[in-house]
């Protein structure tokens, strides 16, 4: 085939200097003694500036869709934007995780190469263009995150919840090999591209492809973490060391994107009437649960692993909505809300320290006093997941909502709003806790300047965004129409 | 250059400026109460060309700024002013120059916060009034939210946790209907320009989900009967200051809602629902009246007399369709308008007015228990004159500010419905029975304890600020035609936008 010659398997560049990159890293750290082990680290960072670059040169015009390598790969603005801010994230993840790692004795070379790995993982679901290109990313994915979740190996609970995660995760992969085999033997064929054209309408009620369209939705609710398919987040967030926390909390939300708006949108577009309904009804589970369960966390990290869920409904109620509006607006919602994930849990890291995990909401008691600056970054971080203007969580939340109530369902969109009252709750008990409370201990802050500035950004980008963020919606608007 | 921005620079200087208050840190008490102080002065000298400049001879909006904010949502940062909101801002920067006066040597913890808290939510209030923009508008109305969750969380009494709470949650859960509201009319108008919406033709249906949802979100702020239990916990929680702002701009924010969007939006709807709307405003005239009776708290007591003097504002608003049924022009309804705006304007002058009152008080004895209290006026004449000066406003005296607007009410209700009225009226003996028996209590008697005795008269800080409002509640008493003057245009332009179907 003349698509697999050399020029052919150019589209897949980033993918291809990335796996070198981690292939070269891992030997280089091999060799390493234990004190350089900062040069895996340098290593890591320096390979996503590079992947990034790769993929911002990666030809191809804007606008454009490119299929390669048989139709099973796909070159376009929305692979692009995804990639580029999983660059952007899982730098900020290694930047954040950096002294948490130090202090604990995990700082090591395999957490970059199989974070990379992930990363390697996310790059291939973003431009997958067959349901089996898809399926491999998957799990290039999941494996390196089992692996993460368990890299505390002294850890007992994370031991468990890797093995949580694992088992679950694997059957919810098995769901989505079993949806992908009846969507083939209904269509004789795993391109999205073919799908797009070949699924129309009048297959709405096509029984065999509902019946696969219902197992790959499951499988893709288990991966984002959706009621009522969510059991494993809480334990798998609360098990996890937090820098790890800190990478499945961020960067996968992209990847999950690229699959749900993939699979769905693109490849089974035609029928969305088939499964709107389902992905609302996900949707609307997912914020309802994961607003009211917070309500009784008092572990910061459950909190958060709660605050998810409810975040994850929102992203598949734009999907639900079925109309471009709500895509964008879905993708809007992912790209903030793992802004706002990745400070909220680089906060919990901030103020832990060695053999101290500050991972109860107890821990942040007095913040104000002790460190006023990170209360106020915590603060903006918290209300803006509440969806408070002018933070742009409150924008992200209006385009969803405005996409919802544009696909004709006002009543869904009232729903989903009383129940982020309810979650509002809190968010507002940790700012409580931070502004209210005296302090505990006397504990300062902990975390080297680079942690400090780059949450301090991190949180000032919740605000930036709110004003302006016409730059994002521009790009959004460019890669989905 | 000012002239053509002065509504944004009146938005951020104060929101800039508490930043600066902020940045100065816990160190220097001193440095950020001056600083505060010269802002909040600054502000209110922006305020006044607002005053000086503005037209009163048109219904239009003044002073307009407009710059695209977010293109894809056709969302403007739209600013201006007719003759509802200009008063309104004007009272804002009015109140936060006493407010910053007042809090001068009350307040000892985290100076610069609590100053820097209160500038933040003056320009975020002002944005409120001046947003002619319905998603401008919505983020001014919320951002509000985060500086008084902050006053009275850290500054405020022993239950200040459960109040705070119970005050963000409550407004919040109002304002979401709002927001879906606000979504929808965007949907149909294709803008959220405020005139767009207004010339939108909607359904009855549509009409009355949207006036519902506007309801939500308005009458939990102004308080109305049953959603007003948030307004006692918040202000006997509430630090001094917050108190004042709570009541003197906060719920304000309510009846200009009605004004603003639930009349000219959805006439129809509002005119369907005018019964109920009268009905809960009389139950908090008249209800909300007795329960202030029965308190032994200070604040609580003027929380609660708050709730009743709202009940006029959203009665003189909502009595338009009886009066144009009956009296077939639209004088009456423009005079119910006149009286809820006069009713806004003097309720915020008194009721923080008489929080500062209880605030001096407080600082003193460290207790709002009436009970406590007992012939201060023995003690402190000075501040027993000005108290009784403002319990007598506050009980609607003639040539005082709070008579003004409950007569011109009761009178537009009369053209409606002598029964309304009659029931209206009912609070000239219910509010001067609460007001002058806290005054009888409080004020007059014999000294009652060692604790009273030891008392010391207001100092000159405290006399600058009550003496201010003493003389700004009998000049709108005596004189209120100035301002009066300068609503009458925009209110005859809302009585014939909300005359006219929309069906």
């Amino acid at each position: 085939m003349s698509s697999m010659s050399l020029a052919g398997i150019a589209i897949a560049m980033p993918e291809i200097y990335l796996l070198g990159a981690i292939s070269l890293l891992l030997l280089v750290d091999l060799f390493l003694p234990e004190r350089l082990r900062q040069v895996t680290y340098i290593g890591a960072l320096g390979t996503l500036v590079l992947t990034a670059y790769v993929v911002a040169l990666s030809a191809g015009s804007f606008g454009g869709r490119e299929y390669g390598l048989s139709g099973m790969y796909v070159r376009d603005d929305l692979a692009r934007l995804l990639k580029l801010v999983t660059c952007a994230t899982v730098a900020a993840t290694f930047l954040y995780g950096r002294d948490y790692l130090i202090a604990r004795g995990l700082f090591k070379g395999e957490f970059f190469v199989i974070s990379l790995l992930a990363v390697l993982g996310i790059f291939v679901m973003a431009s997958a263009g067959s349901l089996l290109t898809m399926y491999l990313g998957i799990e290039i994915l999941a494996l390196s995150q089992y692996t993460l979740v368990a890299f505390d190996r002294e850890s007992p609970v994370a031991a468990e919840s890797a093995m949580k995660y694992f088992v679950l995760g694997a059957i919810a992969s098995g769901m989505i090999l079993y949806g992908i085999s009846i969507i083939y033997g209904v269509t004789g064929t795993f391109s999205l591209g073919e799908l797009s054209v070949g699924v129309t309408a009048d297959l709405v009620h096509n029984v065999g492809l509902l019946f696969g369209v219902a197992f790959l939705l499951a499988g893709i609710a288990f991966k984002f973490g959706a009621v009522p398919f969510h059991m494993w987040v809480p334990d798998v967030y609360h098990g996890a060391p937090t820098a790890v926390t800190l990478f499945l909390g961020a960067a996968p939300k992209l990847a999950y994107f690229a699959l749900i708006f993939r699979v769905l949108a693109q490849g089974l577009g035609g029928m969305s009437g088939a499964w709107d309904g389902m992905v609302t009804v996900l949707a609307l589970l997912s914020i309802g649960l994961g607003s009211l369960v917070g309500l009784s966390q008092t572990n910061i990290k459950r909190l958060l692993a709660y605050s998810t869920i409810a975040n994850v409904g929102f992203v598949l109620l734009g999907i639900g909505a079925g109309t471009p509006d709500g895509y964008r607006a879905a993708l809007f919602y992912t790209i903030t809300y793992v802004l706002m994930a990745l400070g909220s849990f680089a906060t919990i890291i901030l103020l832990s320290r060695k053999g101290f995990e500050s991972d109860r909401i107890d821990d942040f008691k007095g913040l104000a006093r002790s460190s006023p600056w990170f209360a106020w970054m915590m603060l903006f971080l918290m209300m803006s997941t509440a969806g408070i203007p002018p933070f742009v969580g409150f924008f992200s939340k209006l385009y969803v909502l405005q996409a919802v109530v544009g696909a004709g369902h006002p009543w869904v969109a009232g729903i989903a709003l009383v129940f982020s009252v309810i979650a509002a709750f809190y968010y507002l008990k940790i700012v409580k806790v931070m502004f209210f409370d005296e302090p505990e201990t006397d504990a300062v802050v902990s975390g080297g300047p680079a942690l400090r500035f780059l949450l301090s950004l991190n949180a000032l980008a919740t605000l930036a965004l709110g004003f302006t963020s016409t730059a994002l919606l521009a790009a959004i608007a460019h890669t989905i129409r | 250059m000012l002239q053509s921005h002065l509504l944004s620079v009146l938005v951020w200087l104060p929101i800039v400026g508490g930043i600066l208050v902020m940045l100065t840190g816990d160190s220097q008490p001193a440095m950020a109460r001056w600083l505060s102080l010269a802002l909040a002065l600054l502000a209110f000298a922006v305020s006044l060309p607002l005053w000086g400049g503005f037209d009163q001879g048109t219904a239009a909006f003044q002073f307009v700024e407009r710059a695209a904010w977010i293109p894809s949502l056709h969302s403007d940062y739209y600013l201006g002013v007719d003759g509802i909101s200009m008063p309104l801002i004007v009272l804002t920067t009015f109140t936060t120059v006493l407010v910053v006066i007042a809090g001068w040597g009350s307040v000892e913890k985290r100076v610069s916060q609590y100053f820097a808290a209160f500038l933040m939510l003056e320009g975020v209030m002002i944005g409120v009034f001046a947003a002619l923009d319905g998603l401008l508008y919505y983020a001014f109305w919320e951002a509000m939210l985060i500086p008084m969750f902050i006053i009275i969380g850290v500054w405020g009494g022993k239950r200040r946790v459960y109040a705070t709470m119970k005050f963000f949650l409550y407004t919040f859960f109002g304002s979401i209907f709002m927001l879906v509201a606000l979504i929808y009319l965007y949907l149909k108008a294709g803008t959220y320009d405020l005139g767009a919406f207004y010339a939108q033709r909607l359904t009855f249906n549509e009409q009355v989900l949207i006036f519902l949802a506007f309801f939500a979100a308005f009458a939990v702020k102004v308080p109305m009967f049953p959603v007003h239990t948030w307004l006692p916990d918040a202000h006997v929680e509430a630090p001094t200051g917050g108190s004042v702002i709570l009541a003197a701009i906060m719920l304000k924010m309510g009846g200009y809602g009605f004004l603003r969007f639930s009349l000219p939006i959805a006439p129809d709807a509002s005119h369907y629902l005018a019964w109920t709307m009268i009905a809960l405003s009389l139950v908090a005239v008249i209800y909300i009246g007795l329960v202030a009776l029965v308190q032994s708290d200070m604040k609580k007591l003027i929380a609660y007399s708050s709730i009743a003097h709202m009940g006029f504002v959203t009665l003189g608003s909502f009595i338009a369709w009886d009066i144009l049924a009956r009296t077939g022009t639209l004088h009456g309804v423009t005079l119910g308008l006149s009286g809820a705006m006069v009713q806004m304007i003097s309720h915020g002058l008194i009721s923080g007015a008489l929080f500062l009152c209880v605030g001096v008080l407080y600082d003193r004895m460290h207790t709002r228990d009436i009970a406590a209290y007992g012939g201060v006026v023995n003690t402190m004449p000075v501040f027993g004159a000005f108290m009784v000066l403002f319990a007598m406003a506050n009980a609607g005296l003639p040539a005082t500010s709070g008579f003004v607007g409950e007569f011109m009410i009761i009178i537009a209700s009369f053209h409606a419905n002598p029964w309304y009225a009659l029931l209206a009226a009912v609070t000239m003996i219910t509010g001067a029975a609460y007001t002058l028996w806290l005054v009888k209590r409080v004020v007059f008697g014999a000294v009652a304890n060692d604790e009273v005795a030891k008392l010391t008269d207001v100092n000159p800080r405290e006399f600058l600020v009550l003496g201010i409002l003493a003389v700004a509640v009998i000049a709108v008493g005596v004189y209120p035609r100035p301002l009066t003057d300068v609503m009458e245009p925009t209110l005859q332009h809302l009585a014939e936008l909300l005359s006219a179907s929309k069906l």
